[in-house]
């Protein structure tokens, strides 16, 4: 009960607190800490905790080097999804739309595989890899850097909502503990500690996305690159990663195959032979509907009119104009 | 002594019977105007007093008191257009002119101070409401005479007052005047200009078949404004019954060209993004203005970088769009105008305008992206049938072969409306209805969306001349639906 004390007693003080402090006021604290009716306010308001200590806290995330007291769990999913095979993906929160799809891509087939998805909730990356994950009716964990009971940002309440139907969002942070710049990084020891891989999508040089892959790589964790355009900001970090000791992100594959997992059998799919024509286009790099239309010889109406049966077969995706293969 | 003559004032797009009463009688002598007259119209006392004496005819008013009454008395009487009329019924009251004479022509036109007389707007509107009115013969200036008669009227081209009181005097023949006829057409820009483009311009002749609204995306310089002025080129041609219509319109807003005054060529407006919502659909605190919906009528609405115009003036074009017409409240009641045309938009994909051009780099954030976003309602981005991404194009592809002309794509459109006209063919095939539930289920389509890639394959099928709305068909209509950075979905 110590654990959760001092998850009280860190939002009471606003500090980042790991272990007991040695001071009067805590011990104080503890001797007066009721543990029974804290965990009674949590489950009123459908919260609940895991404890450090406990069997149930991920031994992943216990291996780390300074785990929190213990986590504050929010949604419908079972505690038991945190013990489940994990993979992080992070990235930049103003993306590029490769970037974006990248994201949803890989957290759709590595959710479609069997692995639970885990991001921060953020805008950008972190929003699409839990989006993803949900198109493939998988399980996403989104970690918080701010109190259990907020939906940081705003602006994902809805998304927010939906990884709670199956998913889990937890936090370290009791409830009412404001969002606050050093927090997130401390957010993403967590993420990195809950996942046997890290996948970062987009990333500057010096991006918040960074912290979670040097967690990952300091506890010996598998850690992946999207490599990207080298004369693009976005992907300074993680072609930076790569120099490093990141491996590179091709396919969903790279990650099944890190991990020692069998990827799901792709269902074939029954496309007319204009749509296969433009798919193998797009194959070969995204490009324009003109650019398109010129490369295969199709007339306007056939060329769109394939398009869309791509889009509605999820193999192509369209965004700005230009249309990539997607999967 | 008591003289009349008939004019007419502009009431909206309308012609109101006016008689003009001029009385002298011997009192003090001064010039005084009744009957609801506006400023300028006030000040047609100095300029009929000068008129008069330039064009060496008597000026009664310098022994006599003169009267002159704008009847009905209740309505109000705006404009310059009432000079010549009030200067005849003067003339006539102090027998310089036959009032018989007189009392069988009507008359509208400005006075300069040297008696030349002035052009104004609406002389058609004018010489119709003579027609109604029985009279058959109007004076005009002679620069709006042809406008005249088109109203089916003879017009009485005067440059002079003193011409036109030669002409009622029985002294002087005019010439008679013929109505211009609207087979010369003009040639606007031509589609063979653009290169390239090949998805905008088959949106554009979409647009044009299926009379759609059309929203084009893109980063700037990319030829958004070039494809758009090209639409009233590939549209069928003006009915005459619709060139009327709209040279009205244009004749009352005194916007026709002198040498042509029957507008053959399908408006194209171009409101610049800080117009008022006045400016946009009409009304306005002083006299009651056309708006730039109702001046596109049977042509196209241009709206460049939509998202920069004030969003309650945009908000204002969803009447005209639903229901052809604008009504603008006015202390008098409620004024209505036609405002039946096809509305073109373009706009950025984000605030920096890097979006679609595959060599630059988008550096909005993404509160910055949702903000742009809001700007544009969901309700007026689902008045767009068509939304097209036109992304920069490569340098290879602008030396590529010129496109179509115009006059080819306008043959295939006029064909595909007539088509459409038959409404009893183009029966939706099985698999089509099939393909757009799927789409339903899978996109983010509203209902009202849905319906409009509905109405969007028709016009595809009615292009193909195809005997119905097949798969094909409605997988080329869900092209065009608006792409997901603009939905927000």
């Amino acid at each position: 009960m110590s654990e959760l004390a001092l998850a009280a007693y860190a939002a009471e003080t606003g500090a980042h607190l790991v272990r007991p402090p040695r001071d009067g006021r805590w011990r104080a604290f503890s001797r007066n800490f009721d543990g029974g009716r804290f965990l009674a306010g949590l489950s009123e308001r459908g919260l609940r905790w895991i404890g450090r200590g406990e069997p149930a806290f991920p031994p992943l995330l216990a291996a780390i080097h300074d785990p929190p007291p213990g986590l504050f769990l929010r949604g419908g999913g079972d505690a038991e999804v945190l013990l489940r095979a994990a993979v992080a993906i992070v990235g930049a929160r103003s993306c590029s739309p490769y970037g974006s799809q990248v994201a949803r891509t890989c957290a759709r087939e590595l959710a479609a595989a069997g692995l639970v998805v885990i991001s921060g909730l953020a805008r950008g990356i972190d929003g699409e890899a839990h989006r993803g994950a949900l198109d493939a009716g998988g399980v996403t964990v989104a970690v918080l850097g701010c109190g259990i009971d907020r939906d940081y940002p705003a602006s994902h309440r809805e998304l927010a909502a939906r990884i709670c139907e199956r998913g889990l969002i937890v936090s370290e942070y009791a409830p009412d503990v404001e969002p606050a710049p050093w927090r997130f990084p401390a957010r993403n020891r967590i993420v990195a500690g809950l996942a046997r891989a890290t996948v970062v999508v987009e990333a500057r040089e010096r991006s918040g996305a960074l912290i979670t892959a040097d967690f990952a790589l300091e506890e010996g964790r598998e850690v992946f690159a999207v490599p990207g355009e080298i004369t693009s900001a976005l992907s300074a970090g993680t072609n930076a990663l790569l120099g490093l000791a990141a491996s590179p992100y091709t396919s969903a594959q790279d990650v099944l195959d890190a991990l020692g997992l069998e990827a799901p059998r792709r269902p074939v799919l029954e496309l007319g032979a204009e749509a296969e024509l433009v798919l193998g286009r797009l194959r070969q790099f995204a490009a324009g509907a003109d650019e398109l239309q010129r490369s295969t010889g199709l007339d306007a109406g056939a060329l769109a009119a394939a398009l869309t049966e791509l889009e509605l077969a999820g193999a192509a995706v369209q965004e700005g104009g230009l249309f990539r293969a997607s999967g | 002594m008591l003289a009349r003559t008939v004019t007419h004032a502009l009431v909206g797009l309308d012609a109101r019977r006016v008689e003009v009463e001029a009385h002298l009688q011997g009192a003090v002598p001064g010039f005084a105007i009744v009957g609801l007259a506006d400023r300028a119209c006030q000040e047609a006392k100095e300029r009929v007093r000068s008129g008069i004496i330039s064009a060496e005819l008597e000026w009664p008013g310098g022994r006599k008191r003169i009267t002159v009454n704008l009847a009905p008395a209740a309505l109000r009487k705006e404009g310059s257009g009432f000079d010549l009329p009030i200067a005849l019924a003067v003339l006539a009251a102090s027998h310089q002119i036959p009032i018989p004479r007189l009392e069988e022509h009507a008359s509208v036109g400005e006075l300069a101070l040297d008696g030349r007389i002035r052009p104004v707007g609406g002389v058609l509107v004018a010489a119709e409401g003579a027609r109604r009115a029985g009279l058959d013969r109007m004076l005009c200036a002679a620069e709006t005479a042809p406008e005249a008669a088109l109203a089916g009227i003879d017009p009485v081209p005067v440059r002079h007052l003193a011409d036109a009181v030669a002409y009622l005097r029985g002294e002087l023949e005019l010439p008679a005047v013929v109505a211009p006829n609207g087979h010369s057409p003009v040639s606007g820009p031509d589609l063979a200009d653009v290169r390239g483009q090949e998805r905008a311009r088959r949106a554009l002749e979409l647009a044009a078949a299926g009379g759609h609204n059309l929203l084009l995306a893109g980063p700037p310089g990319t030829g958004k404004t070039m494809l758009a002025r090209r639409l009233p080129g590939i549209l069928p041609p003006l009915t005459d019954e619709e060139t009327l219509e709209v040279t009205r319109i244009h004749s009352v807003a005194g916007l026709l060209p002198r040498d042509r005054p029957l507008v053959t060529v399908r408006p194209f407006r171009h409101p610049h993004h800080s117009a008022s919502m006045a400016a946009l659909v009409g009304g306005g605190v002083s006299g009651l203005r056309l708006g730039e919906a109702t001046l596109a009528h049977r042509g196209v609405l241009f709206l460049d970088e939509l998202v920069e115009f004030a969003r309650p003036a945009l908000e204002a074009l969803r009447q005209p769009l639903e229901d052809g017409l604008v009504s603008v409240a006015r202390v008098e009641g409620r004024a209505v105008f036609p405002a039946r045309f096809q509305l073109v938009g373009t706009m950025n994909m984000c605030p920096c305008g890097a979006r679609g051009d595959p060599a630059a780099e988008c550096s909005c954030s993404p509160q910055r992206l949702a903000s742009f976003r809001d700007k544009l309602s969901r309700a007026l981005l689902d008045r767009f049938d068509l939304v097209v991404a036109v992304p920069r194009a490569r340098a290879a592809e602008l030396a590529g072969h010129p496109g179509e002309a115009s006059a080819l794509v306008q043959q295939r459109v006029v064909a595909a409306r007539s088509r459409l006209g038959n409404a009893c063919r183009l029966e939706r095939t099985h698999e089509a209805s099939a393909l757009l539930d799927r789409a339903v289920e899978r996109l983010p389509l509203s209902g009202r969306g849905r319906a409009r890639v509905a109405r969007v394959a028709r016009t595809i099928a009615a292009l193909a001349d195809a005997d119905g709305v097949a798969t094909e068909h409605m997988a080329e209509a869900l092209a065009y639906r608006a792409p997901r950075e603009l939905s927000g979905a």
